[in-house]
Protein backbone atom coordinates (compact mmCIF):
# COMPACT_ATOMS: atom_id res chain seq x y z
CA UNK A 1 0.00 0.00 0.00
CA UNK A 2 2.92 1.93 1.12
CA UNK A 3 4.88 1.59 -2.14
CA UNK A 4 1.61 1.94 -4.64
CA UNK A 5 1.36 5.06 -3.12
CA UNK A 6 4.78 6.36 -2.97
CA UNK A 7 5.13 5.33 -6.72
CA UNK A 8 1.67 6.75 -7.65
CA UNK A 9 2.45 10.27 -5.80
CA UNK A 10 5.32 10.39 -7.89
CA UNK A 11 4.38 9.82 -11.28
CA UNK A 12 1.94 12.75 -9.88
CA UNK A 13 5.03 15.11 -8.71
CA UNK A 14 6.71 14.62 -11.94
CA UNK A 15 3.51 15.85 -13.96
CA UNK A 16 3.45 18.69 -11.72
CA UNK A 17 6.72 19.55 -12.09
CA UNK A 18 6.48 20.08 -15.85
CA UNK A 19 5.38 23.62 -14.74
CA UNK A 20 8.28 24.71 -12.43
CA UNK A 21 7.26 28.26 -11.79
CA UNK A 22 3.35 27.57 -10.86
CA UNK A 23 4.99 24.60 -8.68
CA UNK A 24 6.99 27.29 -7.07
CA UNK A 25 4.50 29.81 -6.41
CA UNK A 26 1.97 27.22 -4.83
CA UNK A 27 5.01 26.59 -2.70
CA UNK A 28 5.61 29.93 -1.42
CA UNK A 29 1.99 30.90 -1.24
CA UNK A 30 1.06 27.93 0.73
CA UNK A 31 4.02 28.64 2.86
CA UNK A 32 2.54 32.30 3.46
CA UNK A 33 -0.58 31.74 3.58
CA UNK A 34 -0.35 29.71 6.47
CA UNK A 35 2.45 32.03 8.23
CA UNK A 36 -0.71 34.57 8.30
CA UNK A 37 -2.35 31.90 11.01
CA UNK A 38 0.85 32.28 13.18
CA UNK A 39 0.69 36.31 12.76
CA UNK A 40 -3.05 36.05 14.54
CA UNK A 41 -1.99 33.85 17.43
CA UNK A 42 1.29 36.72 17.98
CA UNK A 43 -0.95 39.26 17.19
CA UNK A 44 -3.09 38.35 19.72
CA UNK A 45 -0.02 37.60 22.23
CA UNK A 46 1.18 41.61 21.74
CA UNK A 47 -1.98 42.19 23.21
CA UNK A 48 -1.58 39.71 26.75
CA UNK A 49 0.77 37.85 28.27
CA UNK A 50 -1.76 34.49 28.67
CA UNK A 51 -4.38 32.88 26.41
CA UNK A 52 -7.03 31.04 28.39
CA UNK A 53 -4.44 30.13 31.23
CA UNK A 54 -1.86 29.31 28.12
CA UNK A 55 1.41 31.41 27.15
CA UNK A 56 2.62 31.86 23.70
CA UNK A 57 5.44 29.62 23.11
CA UNK A 58 2.52 26.97 24.50
CA UNK A 59 -0.06 27.78 22.03
CA UNK A 60 2.31 27.94 19.55
CA UNK A 61 3.62 24.05 20.31
CA UNK A 62 -0.06 23.44 20.53
CA UNK A 63 -0.64 24.79 17.26
CA UNK A 64 2.40 23.51 15.55
CA UNK A 65 2.08 20.03 16.55
CA UNK A 66 -1.55 19.95 15.11
CA UNK A 67 -0.60 21.54 11.79
CA UNK A 68 2.52 19.56 11.24
CA UNK A 69 0.11 16.75 11.17
CA UNK A 70 -3.22 18.67 9.42
CA UNK A 71 -1.23 20.16 6.48
CA UNK A 72 0.76 16.64 5.80
CA UNK A 73 -2.69 15.15 6.46
CA UNK A 74 -4.44 17.56 3.98
CA UNK A 75 -2.03 17.26 1.53
CA UNK A 76 -1.53 12.99 1.39
CA UNK A 77 -4.89 12.34 1.69
CA UNK A 78 -7.14 15.65 1.56
CA UNK A 79 -7.74 14.64 -2.26
CA UNK A 80 -10.11 11.98 -0.74
CA UNK A 81 -12.73 14.79 -1.03
CA UNK A 82 -12.91 14.82 -4.60
CA UNK A 83 -14.41 11.36 -4.39
CA UNK A 84 -17.96 13.00 -4.61
CA UNK A 85 -17.11 14.19 -8.14
CA UNK A 86 -15.61 10.93 -8.91
CA UNK A 87 -18.93 9.06 -7.79
CA UNK A 88 -21.57 11.63 -9.53
CA UNK A 89 -19.25 11.15 -12.94
CA UNK A 90 -18.78 7.51 -12.54
CA UNK A 91 -14.98 7.90 -12.87
CA UNK A 92 -14.47 5.93 -10.17
CA UNK A 93 -15.25 3.29 -11.72
CA UNK A 94 -11.18 3.41 -12.95
CA UNK A 95 -10.20 2.42 -9.81
CA UNK A 96 -11.98 0.14 -9.11
CA UNK A 97 -10.82 -2.25 -12.11
CA UNK A 98 -7.36 -1.72 -10.69
CA UNK A 99 -5.38 -3.93 -8.77
CA UNK A 100 -4.82 -1.51 -5.44
CA UNK A 101 -6.52 -0.27 -2.95
CA UNK A 102 -9.25 2.43 -3.58
CA UNK A 103 -8.09 3.95 -1.16
CA UNK A 104 -4.94 4.74 -2.16
CA UNK A 105 -5.52 5.15 -5.84
CA UNK A 106 -8.55 8.21 -4.24
CA UNK A 107 -6.28 10.12 -1.81
CA UNK A 108 -3.08 9.63 -4.16
CA UNK A 109 -5.23 11.09 -7.00
CA UNK A 110 -3.65 14.46 -8.70
CA UNK A 111 -1.42 14.62 -6.10
CA UNK A 112 0.57 17.68 -6.19
CA UNK A 113 3.53 18.04 -3.03
CA UNK A 114 3.01 21.88 -2.97
CA UNK A 115 1.43 22.11 0.34
CA UNK A 116 4.76 20.94 1.60
CA UNK A 117 5.10 24.89 2.44
CA UNK A 118 2.29 24.82 5.03
CA UNK A 119 3.97 21.85 6.27
CA UNK A 120 7.51 23.18 6.38
CA UNK A 121 5.69 26.75 8.52
CA UNK A 122 4.03 23.69 10.98
CA UNK A 123 7.54 22.23 11.39
CA UNK A 124 9.53 25.67 11.74
CA UNK A 125 6.84 27.19 14.35
CA UNK A 126 7.23 24.20 16.46
CA UNK A 127 10.63 24.18 16.38
CA UNK A 128 10.72 27.87 17.86
CA UNK A 129 8.18 26.55 20.61
CA UNK A 130 10.07 23.43 22.02
CA UNK A 131 12.93 25.78 21.90
CA UNK A 132 11.62 28.31 24.16
CA UNK A 133 9.77 25.91 26.37
CA UNK A 134 12.39 23.22 27.24
CA UNK A 135 10.79 20.77 27.54
CA UNK A 136 12.17 18.16 29.77
CA UNK A 137 13.37 15.40 28.07
CA UNK A 138 11.73 12.45 30.17
CA UNK A 139 8.42 14.01 28.59
CA UNK A 140 9.72 14.72 24.95
CA UNK A 141 8.49 11.20 23.58
CA UNK A 142 4.93 12.20 23.53
CA UNK A 143 5.76 14.68 20.75
CA UNK A 144 6.31 12.26 17.43
CA UNK A 145 3.52 10.25 18.99
CA UNK A 146 0.95 12.91 19.47
CA UNK A 147 1.87 13.62 15.96
CA UNK A 148 1.36 10.48 14.27
CA UNK A 149 -1.82 10.08 16.42
CA UNK A 150 -2.65 13.22 15.31
CA UNK A 151 -2.40 11.93 11.61
CA UNK A 152 -4.12 9.02 11.56
CA UNK A 153 -6.82 11.19 13.25
CA UNK A 154 -7.31 13.49 10.67
CA UNK A 155 -6.94 10.74 8.21
CA UNK A 156 -9.88 8.70 9.77
CA UNK A 157 -11.85 12.01 9.74
CA UNK A 158 -11.03 12.50 5.99
CA UNK A 159 -11.71 8.83 5.23
CA UNK A 160 -15.08 9.10 6.81
CA UNK A 161 -16.23 12.05 5.05
CA UNK A 162 -15.18 10.27 1.80
CA UNK A 163 -16.91 7.01 2.41
CA UNK A 164 -20.05 9.29 3.86
CA UNK A 165 -19.98 10.72 -0.07
CA UNK A 166 -21.18 7.28 -1.22
CA UNK A 167 -24.20 7.64 0.87
CA UNK A 168 -25.20 11.51 0.33
CA UNK A 169 -23.11 12.86 -2.81
CA UNK A 170 -24.46 16.35 -2.25
CA UNK A 171 -22.52 16.80 0.97
CA UNK A 172 -18.93 17.67 0.60
CA UNK A 173 -19.15 20.54 2.53
CA UNK A 174 -20.95 19.54 5.76
CA UNK A 175 -17.36 16.85 5.45
CA UNK A 176 -15.55 19.63 5.37
CA UNK A 177 -16.79 20.93 8.63
CA UNK A 178 -15.01 18.12 10.26
CA UNK A 179 -11.81 17.90 8.53
CA UNK A 180 -10.62 21.48 8.18
CA UNK A 181 -12.99 22.16 10.84
CA UNK A 182 -11.31 20.36 13.41
CA UNK A 183 -7.89 21.34 11.63
CA UNK A 184 -8.64 24.81 12.69
CA UNK A 185 -10.08 23.79 15.88
CA UNK A 186 -6.90 22.66 17.17
CA UNK A 187 -5.01 25.56 16.40
CA UNK A 188 -5.61 26.93 19.86
CA UNK A 189 -5.71 25.44 23.37
CA UNK A 190 -9.10 23.82 23.95
CA UNK A 191 -9.45 26.04 27.46
CA UNK A 192 -10.83 28.88 24.84
CA UNK A 193 -13.66 26.54 24.05
CA UNK A 194 -16.93 25.94 25.73
CA UNK A 195 -16.97 23.01 28.00
CA UNK A 196 -19.83 20.96 26.16
CA UNK A 197 -17.48 21.44 22.48
CA UNK A 198 -14.84 20.09 24.88
CA UNK A 199 -16.45 17.00 26.12
CA UNK A 200 -17.75 16.50 22.85
CA UNK A 201 -14.84 16.66 20.58
CA UNK A 202 -12.94 14.38 23.60
CA UNK A 203 -15.70 11.24 23.50
CA UNK A 204 -17.66 11.78 20.56
CA UNK A 205 -15.00 12.74 17.67
CA UNK A 206 -11.86 12.29 19.09
CA UNK A 207 -10.31 16.11 18.07
CA UNK A 208 -9.13 16.47 21.66
CA UNK A 209 -6.40 13.89 20.50
CA UNK A 210 -5.17 15.62 18.50
CA UNK A 211 -2.63 17.88 20.40
CA UNK A 212 -4.82 18.73 23.32
CA UNK A 213 -4.86 16.36 25.35
CA UNK A 214 -1.20 14.43 24.78
CA UNK A 215 0.04 18.50 24.49
CA UNK A 216 -1.04 18.85 28.52
CA UNK A 217 1.27 15.64 29.32
CA UNK A 218 4.56 17.58 26.91
CA UNK A 219 3.54 20.69 28.45
CA UNK A 220 3.55 19.58 32.40
CA UNK A 221 -0.18 21.16 32.77
CA UNK A 222 -3.41 19.69 34.44
CA UNK A 223 -6.22 20.01 32.61
CA UNK A 224 -8.37 23.07 33.48
CA UNK A 225 -11.90 21.05 32.53
CA UNK A 226 -10.62 18.25 35.04
CA UNK A 227 -10.54 15.29 33.02
CA UNK A 228 -9.09 12.22 34.18
CA UNK A 229 -5.27 11.66 33.60
CA UNK A 230 -5.02 8.97 31.98
CA UNK A 231 -6.58 10.44 28.94
CA UNK A 232 -3.46 12.22 28.13
CA UNK A 233 -2.26 8.71 26.84
CA UNK A 234 -5.25 7.32 25.31
CA UNK A 235 -4.65 9.35 21.96
CA UNK A 236 -2.92 6.21 20.25
CA UNK A 237 -5.74 4.24 21.29
CA UNK A 238 -8.85 6.66 20.10
CA UNK A 239 -6.82 7.07 16.66
CA UNK A 240 -6.50 3.62 16.54
CA UNK A 241 -10.80 3.02 17.20
CA UNK A 242 -11.55 5.56 14.71
CA UNK A 243 -9.38 4.32 11.89
CA UNK A 244 -10.66 0.87 12.47
CA UNK A 245 -14.14 2.95 11.92
CA UNK A 246 -12.84 4.82 9.03
CA UNK A 247 -11.77 1.71 7.12
CA UNK A 248 -15.21 -0.38 7.67
CA UNK A 249 -16.68 2.77 6.74
CA UNK A 250 -15.11 2.87 3.91
CA UNK A 251 -15.16 -0.29 2.36
CA UNK A 252 -19.05 -0.45 3.13
CA UNK A 253 -19.23 2.90 0.77
CA UNK A 254 -17.25 1.01 -2.07
CA UNK A 255 -19.54 -2.09 -1.82
CA UNK A 256 -22.38 0.40 -2.21
CA UNK A 257 -20.92 2.32 -4.95
CA UNK A 258 -23.30 1.89 -7.66
CA UNK A 259 -21.71 3.87 -10.63
CA UNK A 260 -23.28 5.65 -13.32
CA UNK A 261 -25.32 4.33 -16.75
CA UNK A 262 -23.11 2.99 -19.49
CA UNK B 1 -13.75 -18.45 -17.92
CA UNK B 2 -16.90 -16.56 -16.90
CA UNK B 3 -19.98 -17.74 -14.97
CA UNK B 4 -22.89 -15.83 -14.09
CA UNK B 5 -25.52 -18.30 -11.57
CA UNK B 6 -28.89 -16.62 -11.42
CA UNK B 7 -27.08 -13.71 -11.22
CA UNK B 8 -28.83 -10.25 -10.31
CA UNK B 9 -28.60 -6.23 -9.42
CA UNK B 10 -31.28 -4.53 -8.91
CA UNK B 11 -30.88 -0.56 -8.11
CA UNK B 12 -33.69 1.51 -5.64
CA UNK B 13 -34.43 3.99 -7.20
CA UNK B 14 -37.09 6.91 -5.41
CA UNK B 15 -38.23 3.81 -3.16
CA UNK B 16 -38.79 1.32 -5.96
CA UNK B 17 -36.54 -1.41 -6.82
CA UNK B 18 -35.52 -1.64 -10.39
CA UNK B 19 -33.95 -5.02 -11.78
CA UNK B 20 -31.12 -3.98 -14.19
CA UNK B 21 -29.96 -7.79 -14.63
CA UNK B 22 -32.29 -10.43 -13.05
CA UNK B 23 -32.04 -14.24 -12.73
CA UNK B 24 -28.73 -14.16 -15.35
CA UNK B 25 -26.88 -17.47 -16.49
CA UNK B 26 -24.74 -17.89 -18.76
CA UNK B 27 -21.05 -19.71 -18.69
CA UNK B 28 -17.90 -18.65 -21.38
CA UNK B 29 -15.01 -20.91 -21.91
CA UNK B 30 -11.78 -19.95 -22.11
CA UNK B 31 -10.62 -18.59 -25.58
CA UNK B 32 -13.94 -18.03 -27.05
CA UNK B 33 -14.88 -14.82 -28.35
CA UNK B 34 -18.90 -13.63 -27.26
CA UNK B 35 -21.03 -10.51 -28.60
CA UNK B 36 -23.24 -9.32 -25.56
CA UNK B 37 -26.19 -7.64 -27.42
CA UNK B 38 -28.99 -5.72 -26.25
CA UNK B 39 -31.03 -2.76 -26.51
CA UNK B 40 -30.53 0.25 -24.64
CA UNK B 41 -31.10 0.03 -20.96
CA UNK B 42 -31.09 -4.01 -21.12
CA UNK B 43 -28.54 -4.38 -18.56
CA UNK B 44 -25.74 -5.32 -20.58
CA UNK B 45 -23.30 -2.81 -19.21
CA UNK B 46 -24.69 -3.78 -15.35
CA UNK B 47 -23.14 -7.56 -16.44
CA UNK B 48 -20.16 -6.10 -17.61
CA UNK B 49 -19.96 -4.02 -14.16
CA UNK B 50 -20.33 -7.15 -12.08
CA UNK B 51 -17.92 -8.63 -13.63
CA UNK B 52 -14.86 -6.95 -13.40
CA UNK B 53 -15.97 -5.94 -9.82
CA UNK B 54 -17.17 -2.67 -9.97
CA UNK B 55 -20.56 -3.39 -9.13
CA UNK B 56 -21.76 -6.12 -6.61
CA UNK B 57 -24.36 -8.34 -7.32
CA UNK B 58 -27.87 -8.29 -5.66
CA UNK B 59 -28.18 -11.88 -5.92
CA UNK B 60 -26.78 -15.08 -7.11
CA UNK B 61 -23.42 -15.90 -8.06
CA UNK B 62 -20.68 -14.47 -10.18
CA UNK B 63 -17.19 -15.68 -11.20
CA UNK B 64 -14.61 -15.14 -13.66
CA UNK B 65 -11.47 -17.25 -13.89
CA UNK B 66 -12.98 -19.09 -10.46
CA UNK B 67 -12.84 -16.02 -8.77
CA UNK B 68 -15.89 -13.80 -6.86
CA UNK B 69 -15.17 -10.11 -8.48
CA UNK B 70 -16.73 -8.20 -6.05
CA UNK B 71 -14.92 -9.61 -3.08
CA UNK B 72 -11.35 -10.32 -4.78
CA UNK B 73 -11.30 -7.27 -7.25
CA UNK B 74 -7.78 -6.74 -6.83
CA UNK B 75 -6.53 -10.26 -7.44
CA UNK B 76 -8.80 -10.66 -10.61
CA UNK B 77 -7.56 -7.36 -11.93
CA UNK B 78 -4.22 -8.59 -12.41
CA UNK B 79 -6.02 -11.49 -14.42
CA UNK B 80 -9.18 -9.41 -16.60
CA UNK B 81 -8.45 -6.40 -19.30
CA UNK B 82 -11.25 -3.73 -19.04
CA UNK B 83 -12.00 -1.28 -21.64
CA UNK B 84 -15.45 1.26 -21.74
CA UNK B 85 -16.03 3.02 -25.01
CA UNK B 86 -17.58 5.77 -23.44
CA UNK B 87 -15.04 6.36 -20.78
CA UNK B 88 -11.83 6.48 -20.54
CA UNK B 89 -9.86 4.62 -17.56
CA UNK B 90 -6.43 6.22 -18.39
CA UNK B 91 -5.20 9.39 -16.19
CA UNK B 92 -6.77 12.22 -17.90
CA UNK B 93 -4.05 14.72 -17.27
CA UNK B 94 -0.85 12.66 -17.81
CA UNK B 95 0.78 11.83 -21.09
CA UNK B 96 -0.05 8.49 -22.52
CA UNK B 97 2.78 7.15 -21.94
CA UNK B 98 2.81 8.30 -18.13
CA UNK B 99 -0.64 6.34 -17.94
CA UNK B 100 1.22 3.08 -19.39
CA UNK B 101 4.30 3.35 -16.69
CA UNK B 102 1.37 3.74 -14.27
CA UNK B 103 -0.51 0.76 -15.12
CA UNK B 104 3.28 -0.87 -15.28
CA UNK B 105 3.87 -0.03 -11.45
CA UNK B 106 -0.24 -0.82 -10.48
CA UNK B 107 0.09 -4.19 -12.38
CA UNK B 108 3.68 -5.11 -11.31
CA UNK B 109 4.49 -6.05 -14.55
CA UNK B 110 8.68 -6.28 -14.88
CA UNK B 111 9.97 -3.93 -16.66
CA UNK B 112 11.82 -5.81 -19.08
CA UNK B 113 8.50 -7.62 -20.38
CA UNK B 114 6.39 -4.51 -20.50
CA UNK B 115 8.99 -2.70 -22.34
CA UNK B 116 8.32 -5.76 -25.26
CA UNK B 117 4.63 -5.66 -24.29
CA UNK B 118 4.23 -2.14 -25.06
CA UNK B 119 6.62 -2.02 -28.17
CA UNK B 120 4.34 -4.36 -29.88
CA UNK B 121 1.21 -2.22 -28.59
CA UNK B 122 2.53 0.46 -30.01
CA UNK B 123 3.49 -1.12 -33.35
CA UNK B 124 0.67 -2.87 -34.06
CA UNK B 125 -2.05 -0.11 -32.99
CA UNK B 126 0.17 2.82 -34.42
CA UNK B 127 0.42 4.77 -30.97
CA UNK B 128 3.97 6.38 -31.35
CA UNK B 129 3.41 9.88 -32.68
CA UNK B 130 0.67 10.57 -29.52
CA UNK B 131 2.71 8.73 -26.95
CA UNK B 132 3.61 12.01 -25.18
CA UNK B 133 -0.07 13.56 -25.85
CA UNK B 134 -2.12 14.28 -22.93
CA UNK B 135 -4.83 11.67 -22.85
CA UNK B 136 -7.69 14.53 -22.25
CA UNK B 137 -6.15 16.00 -26.02
CA UNK B 138 -6.36 12.52 -27.79
CA UNK B 139 -9.01 12.24 -30.47
CA UNK B 140 -11.45 9.22 -29.79
CA UNK B 141 -9.99 6.90 -32.26
CA UNK B 142 -6.63 7.59 -30.42
CA UNK B 143 -7.88 7.61 -26.86
CA UNK B 144 -9.71 4.05 -27.38
CA UNK B 145 -6.84 2.95 -28.67
CA UNK B 146 -4.51 3.98 -25.70
CA UNK B 147 -7.32 2.26 -23.72
CA UNK B 148 -7.15 -1.13 -25.58
CA UNK B 149 -3.22 -1.24 -25.05
CA UNK B 150 -3.63 0.01 -21.05
CA UNK B 151 -6.00 -3.16 -20.87
CA UNK B 152 -3.39 -5.64 -22.30
CA UNK B 153 -0.48 -4.62 -20.89
CA UNK B 154 -0.71 -6.96 -18.28
CA UNK B 155 -1.24 -10.07 -20.47
CA UNK B 156 -4.98 -10.22 -19.24
CA UNK B 157 -6.40 -14.27 -19.70
CA UNK B 158 -10.26 -12.32 -20.05
CA UNK B 159 -10.91 -9.29 -21.43
CA UNK B 160 -14.06 -7.31 -21.32
CA UNK B 161 -14.99 -4.60 -23.57
CA UNK B 162 -18.06 -2.34 -23.66
CA UNK B 163 -18.58 -0.54 -26.76
CA UNK B 164 -15.31 -0.63 -27.91
CA UNK B 165 -16.29 0.66 -31.21
CA UNK B 166 -18.85 3.45 -30.70
CA UNK B 167 -18.32 6.74 -32.08
CA UNK B 168 -15.24 5.55 -34.68
CA UNK B 169 -14.61 5.75 -37.97
CA UNK B 170 -14.65 2.86 -40.72
CA UNK B 171 -10.67 2.67 -40.37
CA UNK B 172 -10.44 2.76 -36.30
CA UNK B 173 -12.99 0.27 -36.28
CA UNK B 174 -11.22 -1.92 -38.76
CA UNK B 175 -7.87 -2.03 -36.82
CA UNK B 176 -9.69 -2.57 -33.77
CA UNK B 177 -11.32 -5.22 -34.99
CA UNK B 178 -8.34 -6.98 -36.58
CA UNK B 179 -6.68 -6.53 -33.17
CA UNK B 180 -9.09 -7.71 -31.62
CA UNK B 181 -9.07 -10.87 -33.51
CA UNK B 182 -5.20 -11.62 -33.36
CA UNK B 183 -5.40 -11.05 -29.44
CA UNK B 184 -8.03 -13.76 -29.26
CA UNK B 185 -6.25 -16.12 -31.93
CA UNK B 186 -2.77 -15.05 -31.02
CA UNK B 187 -2.92 -15.70 -26.83
CA UNK B 188 -6.47 -17.94 -26.60
CA UNK B 189 -7.77 -14.35 -24.66
CA UNK B 190 -11.15 -14.53 -23.73
CA UNK B 191 -13.17 -12.01 -25.30
CA UNK B 192 -16.41 -10.41 -23.95
CA UNK B 193 -17.65 -7.57 -25.39
CA UNK B 194 -21.10 -5.41 -26.14
CA UNK B 195 -21.66 -3.12 -29.15
CA UNK B 196 -24.25 -1.56 -31.22
CA UNK B 197 -22.73 -2.48 -33.86
CA UNK B 198 -23.69 -5.38 -35.69
CA UNK B 199 -20.63 -5.55 -37.91
CA UNK B 200 -18.99 -5.67 -34.82
CA UNK B 201 -20.76 -9.20 -34.22
CA UNK B 202 -20.60 -10.33 -38.27
CA UNK B 203 -17.17 -9.60 -37.79
CA UNK B 204 -15.64 -10.92 -34.30
CA UNK B 205 -18.18 -13.09 -32.72
CA UNK B 206 -18.61 -16.41 -32.91
CA UNK B 207 -21.16 -16.59 -30.11
CA UNK B 208 -23.89 -13.70 -29.61
CA UNK B 209 -25.97 -13.61 -26.23
CA UNK B 210 -28.74 -11.06 -26.01
CA UNK B 211 -30.17 -9.37 -22.99
CA UNK B 212 -33.43 -7.91 -22.93
CA UNK B 213 -34.63 -6.64 -19.50
CA UNK B 214 -31.81 -8.01 -17.53
CA UNK B 215 -32.56 -11.69 -19.14
CA UNK B 216 -30.77 -13.88 -21.51
CA UNK B 217 -32.97 -13.47 -24.75
CA UNK B 218 -31.04 -15.48 -27.02
CA UNK B 219 -27.58 -17.51 -26.51
CA UNK B 220 -25.44 -19.12 -29.63
CA UNK B 221 -23.93 -18.56 -32.54
CA UNK B 222 -24.31 -16.69 -35.30
CA UNK B 223 -25.77 -19.16 -37.94
CA UNK B 224 -28.27 -20.01 -35.36
CA UNK B 225 -29.36 -16.03 -34.28
CA UNK B 226 -29.88 -15.76 -38.32
CA UNK B 227 -31.79 -18.81 -38.30
CA UNK B 228 -34.04 -17.24 -35.63
CA UNK B 229 -36.60 -15.22 -38.16
CA UNK B 230 -36.63 -15.25 -41.53
CA UNK B 231 -35.67 -12.20 -42.38
CA UNK B 232 -31.80 -11.92 -44.15
CA UNK B 233 -30.05 -9.08 -43.00
CA UNK B 234 -28.29 -8.97 -39.31
CA UNK B 235 -30.09 -6.24 -38.69
CA UNK B 236 -33.38 -7.65 -39.19
CA UNK B 237 -32.87 -10.93 -37.38
CA UNK B 238 -31.55 -8.32 -34.46
CA UNK B 239 -34.65 -5.59 -34.55
CA UNK B 240 -36.99 -8.50 -34.40
CA UNK B 241 -35.33 -10.16 -30.83
CA UNK B 242 -35.75 -6.93 -30.14
CA UNK B 243 -38.76 -6.27 -30.74
CA UNK B 244 -39.82 -9.37 -29.64
CA UNK B 245 -37.83 -9.26 -26.52
CA UNK B 246 -39.57 -5.76 -25.36
CA UNK B 247 -43.03 -7.33 -25.68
Amino acid sequence: MVRTYALLAWTWTRAAAAYPVSFALMVVFGFALAAVDVGVILVVFANTTSLAGFTRPEVLFLYGAANIAFSSVDMCVGNIDRISQHIKAGTFDAFLIRPASTWVQTTVDRFTPTRIGRVLQAVIVLGVAMAELDVPWQRVWMVPVMIATAMVIFASLWTLAGALQFVVTDAPEVCNAFTYGGGQLSQYPFSVYGRDLVRGVTYVVPLAFINWQPGLYVLGRDDPFGTPGFLRFAGPLAALLLALLAALAWRQGVRRYRSTGS
Amino acid sequence: MIELDRAGRSFKVKRALVHAVRDLSFRVEPGEFVGYLGPNGAGKSTTIKMLCGILTPTSGRVRVAGLDPSRRRTTLARRIGVVFGQRTTLWWDLPLKDSFELIRLLYKVDRKVFRERLDELVETLDLAEFLRTPVRQLSLGQRMRGDLTAALLHAPDVLVLDEPTIGLDVISKNSIRAFLLRVNAERGTTVLLTTHDLGDIERLCRRVMVIDHGRLAFDGSLEQLMATSPEETIEEVVTRLYTRAGQ
